[in-house]
């Protein structure tokens, strides 16, 4: 294996982790504002993840995608934010 | 009046337009004629229609003094940045999770929207804080780990390095 | 020169994917919203930064799109915390406070404000 292949491994393990703690509190969190600051956080990893798959995969398409679903979100928690401070 | 109002006008729409051809410059990453001339039509359509919900700045923000403060302020944030992201490492993982949160509030001097939204989010990117709401002119802060509700004090420990640049910019 | 943006790069996303990690970790292990936020949000903007600078530098073409996604995370991460810990509050879920005396001066504004709903 080469040193980026390491690195690829390495990276694509703390980020699994991630994901599952970040899974753990969407799903127990007591209260809907702890879920939706899993899934901010979700998010972000994901948009980090589909960057690194496009490098590994070397699809340029792939960084679109994950620009595409960092908007949506984006969009996704202020939307949330804003019904549960009933302004919608 | 009526005058230098078209004229600021125009150059909110010159930097609307122009701001809109970079980020296009920089999707697109090509140069030939066809994607710019595209380019060129749609950024100017966009920028008419959104140019009265955009105008942050008048057309001084390109003067050399206030860019050379706003390369100056990206280097102050980015260290603070790094600086916040060790301090929240440190205590995710110390096993006894040394935290002593508060809300504190100050006053800032800032005036326009756009330079108290920016003060805001930089304050929510440095260590230990997040901005709760802002009213006026008062910060609501959420400090992870206090060391003092004085609302001066606070100012000083948090927000005063970065108002200082800011009020050189806007 | 491909050798040492190579090193550097995936340097840079080693030290991404811990702080997304470590984001993820905070989030788990703090007490209330607040404090989740804190963690997540910071640790999450720099993680991600660092990440996609990383591949930026691997793949030199990239490297516009790259900082487009850069930019897009700082400047988009804290104003959905913002958002989330305002409507929070505004629900009325206080913060875990500290030792200390009038920690939370944001209290006086919440109760002023259902003081007028109540009267309206």
């Amino acid at each position: 294996m080469t040193y980026i292949e390491y690195i690829e491994y390495i990276a694509f393990f703390f980020m699994i982790l991630g994901i599952v703690f970040s899974a753990y509190r969407f799903l127990k969190g007591p209260t809907a504002g702890d879920r939706t600051v899993a899934l901010d956080t979700l998010t972000t990893i994901m948009v980090a993840g589909l960057v690194l798959l496009a490098y590994v995969f070397q699809r340029f398409i792939y960084v679109d995608v994950a620009l595409v679903y960092g908007v949506l979100g984006f969009i996704g928690v202020i939307v949330i934010a804003r019904y549960l401070e009933g302004a919608l | 009046m009526e005058n230098t109002s078209s004229v600021n006008r125009v150059a909110a729409f010159i930097l609307n337009w122009l701001f809109l051809m970079i980020l296009w410059l920089a999707f697109t990453s090509s140069l030939a004629i066809q994607e710019l001339l595209v380019g060129v039509f749609t950024t100017a359509l966009i920028s008419i229609f959104t140019t009265k919900l955009f105008s942050c700045c008048d057309i001084s923000i390109l003067s050399p003094v206030k860019i050379f403060y706003i390369i100056y302020y990206l280097f102050v944030f980015l260290f603070a940045l790094i600086k916040s992201n060790f301090d929240v490492a440190r205590r995710v993982i110390s096993p006894s999770l040394p935290i002593n949160p508060g809300i504190v509030k100050f006053e800032t001097k800032l005036t326009t929207e756009y330079a108290k939204m920016v003060l805001a989010n930089s304050i929510t990117l440095t260590p230990g804080t997040l901005s709760i709401d802002i009213i006026d002119n008062t910060f609501y802060i959420h400090w992870i780990d206090v060391q003092t509700t004085n609302p001066e004090e606070a100012f000083t420990e948090i927000a005063e390095s970065f108002e200082k640049i800011l009020l050189k910019i806007f | 020169m491909r050798e040492v943006l190579e090193i550097i790069g995936g340097i840079f996303i080693l030290i991404g994917s811990i702080f997304l990690f470590l984001g993820a970790l905070g989030i788990v292990r703090m007490p209330d919203v607040y404090n989740r936020l804190q963690a997540g949000t910071k640790a999450t903007t720099l993680g991600g930064m660092s990440l996609i600078l990383g591949v930026g530098l691997l793949e030199p073409d990239w490297i516009f799109k790259a900082i487009i996604l850069v930019l897009f995370i700082g400047f988009s991460n804290p104003i959905s915390s913002h958002a989330l810990a305002r409507a929070m509050y505004k629900r009325g879920r206080f913060p875990i406070l500290g030792k200390g005396e009038n920690m939370d001066a944001y209290r006086e504004v919440y109760d002023k404000n259902k003081e007028e709903e109540v009267k309206s």
